[in-house]
């Protein structure tokens, strides 16, 4: 078996009164596409900052490609490129100075090959000889995405990497992601856009008080708790035993969450002997923001792992 | 737009050509870039500020006071001057750098790569060194087209010049760890580095000074650095210089572990 990218056991952090992180298990294989997601506050930047070493564990431990993270420090930080929540810059140098030093850091000397392809897939060619400090915000999430990539790591985390990012960079972005994954990076990002989990991510933690309550590939997830998402265009009322099930309702359709597919016969049956025909019907995986309500929702933490 | 260009992955954590040497010598680069690049503010500035001082003090007490047999006090007071500024500016560069990365959020890209706490130490103190030497011989150059300065003991000047840079830049290294922000590390400067610089004798000899006042001063380690660096020019001094380089040895290698503990543990650096 070969080594997961992440594999963290029984991780615990702990502050003055707060659980940020309640011994939690993770295990991100290599290759895989991988999504955190809970509310804020939830422990998901916590959980990064470990993995990266920015902050101290007060129990457990983790590793990233076999590398614990504190007694082979060196290894697991040269293993992993992390993209940091928050839009930090170096004031005092040019985008292509900044990069060249954030590869000097990890002992590479001699980049400069490595380094212009990461600014030319991320269009920062020509910003290259421009201070931080002139930059948009866009441009500079792309530097971190950047100083993230410049020592070539197996592993790459991006916490939040799209907040306030406008449309295009966010397509680029995902875009570069994918394809870094196709070539054999292991990705793991925190994100409040589920939509974009929901496309991205093959598997997803889903992340609350500290706790992991669901962990699974995002298809089984979907199927597993949410069911299916049935539209249904009636001429006539909807059958008193459906209301239960309605989570949207417009002037002319309804929508209904069922908990399997195999409902839906049932449902459709429910409206003819009420005598309302189903004059269009449209049903779909439920889609991840219900999954994430209804996990969110559930009062007892359910490790599924 | 350029065609994307392939990307590679290099799953083993050690590049070909990773050295651990590169990543200090980087970060050494990068602080030295650092104050080189604001070099008005950082060199220029402090330069002006003590020949102002020697411009004042030097010429109005010049014919009054002779702290030293045979030698002006515009000469006894170039190398507590150049002393002064190696010492403040050694301080100001590894403690502001520092609290600004930390206040900007950017201490971040230190923290993320592989480098060790004697890289980081190692790194912060030198490029502290090297301004608080580049103000010091720039005090130095203009300081002594106004008044004479005799090398009577030469080999001590850059033994005392050099380590007490580096005491102070250590000094500075743990007020940036330790302070959160600006206020916190500027009460250090005002209420620490200013007072022992201004009582360790760079504008007087110690012996002057009522008993009180002299005892307090050799309890100020500034004092012996100041001292050592004064006897390198006139070969008399207050206390032997074989004594002051061993208290700045002694208290260097106590704030050095202080140091090197506190960024080992990721004191107020890693949460």
């Amino acid at each position: 078996m070969s080594i997961a990218a992440i594999e963290a056991s029984a991780l615990t952090k702990r502050y003055a009164r707060l659980t940020a992180l309640d011994a939690v298990d993770l295990s991100v294989k290599q290759g895989e596409f991988f999504g955190l997601l809970g509310p804020n506050g939830a422990g998901k930047t916590t959980l990064i900052s470990i993995i990266a070493g920015l902050t101290r564990p007060t129990g457990g431990r983790v590793q990233v490609m076999g590398h614990d993270v504190i007694d082979d420090y060196r290894a697991a930080r040269r293993s992993l490129g992390v993209v940091p929540q928050e839009l930090v810059f170096d004031p005092f140098f040019t985008v292509r100075e900044m990069l060249h030093i954030q590869s000097g850091y990890f002992g590479l000397a001699h980049n400069d090959a490595w380094i212009d392809e990461v600014m030319v897939n991320l269009d920062l060619l020509d910003k290259a000889d421009v201070n931080m400090r002139a930059l948009s915000g866009g441009m500079k999430r792309r530097v971190l995405v950047a100083q993230a990539l410049v020592h070539r790591p197996p592993v790459i985390v991006l916490d939040e990497p799209t907040a306030g990012v406008d449309v295009e960079l966010r397509q680029g972005l995902w875009q570069f992601m994918r394809r870094l994954n196709r070539d054999g990076h292991t990705i793991v990002l925190t994100t409040h856009y589920l939509e974009e989990a929901q496309q991205m991510c093959g598997r997803i933690a889903m992340l609350k008080a500290g706790r992991i309550l669901a962990l699974e590939p995002t298809r089984d997830l979907l199927r597993r708790i949410a069911g299916v998402q049935v539209a249904l265009r009636l001429r006539g009322a909807l059958p008193p035993a459906l209301r239960g099930q309605v989570i949207e309702e417009y002037p002319e359709h309804v929508v209904l969450r069922l908990s399997h597919p195999r409902d839906v016969g049932a449902a459709l049956e429910a409206c003819r002997s009420f005598g309302s025909d189903v004059e269009e019907l449209e049903v779909g995986p439920a889609d991840l923001e219900d999954v994430f309500l209804q996990v969110m929702s559930e009062p007892s933490a359910r490790s599924i792992s | 737009m350029n065609p994307p260009a392939p990307l590679s992955v290099l799953a083993t954590p050690t590049l070909p050509g990773a050295s651990s040497w590169v990543g200090f010598r980087t970060l050494l680069y990068k602080e030295s870039l650092r104050f080189w690049k604001v070099s008005f503010q950082t060199i220029v500035a402090p330069v002006l500020t003590s020949v102002l001082y020697q411009l004042v003090f030097g010429h109005m007490l010049d014919t009054r006071l002779e702290f030293v047999a045979g030698v002006h006090y515009s000469s006894f007071l170039i190398p507590g001057l150049v002393m002064m500024s190696i010492l403040q500016n050694a301080f100001a560069n590894s403690s502001s750098s520092l609290i600004q990365s930390k206040i900007m959020g950017n201490l971040v890209f230190l923290l993320l790569p592989p480098l060790s706490s004697l890289q980081f130490f190692c790194a912060y103190v030198l490029a502290s060194v090297a301004r608080g030497l580049a103000v010091g011989l720039g005090v130095f150059v203009v300081t002594v087209w106004i008044a004479p300065a005799p090398f009577q003991a030469p080999l001590w000047i850059p033994v005392f010049a050099f380590s007490g840079a580096a005491m102070l830049a250590v000094v500075g290294l743990i007020a940036g760890i330790v302070s959160e922000k600006f206020d916190q590390l500027a009460a250090f400067q005002n209420f620490l580095i200013v007072p022992a610089t201004f009582l360790s004798g760079v504008f007087y000899s110690v012996h002057g000074l009522p008993s009180f006042w002299r005892a307090f001063s050799r309890a100020n380690p500034f004092f012996y650095i100041i001292d050592g660096f004064r006897y390198g020019f006139f070969a008399r001094s207050d206390v032997s210089p074989w004594l002051s380089l061993l208290v700045v040895m002694l208290f260097f290698g106590l704030t050095s572990a202080l140091a090197l503990t506190m960024l080992h543990r990721g004191y107020k650096l890693r949460t």
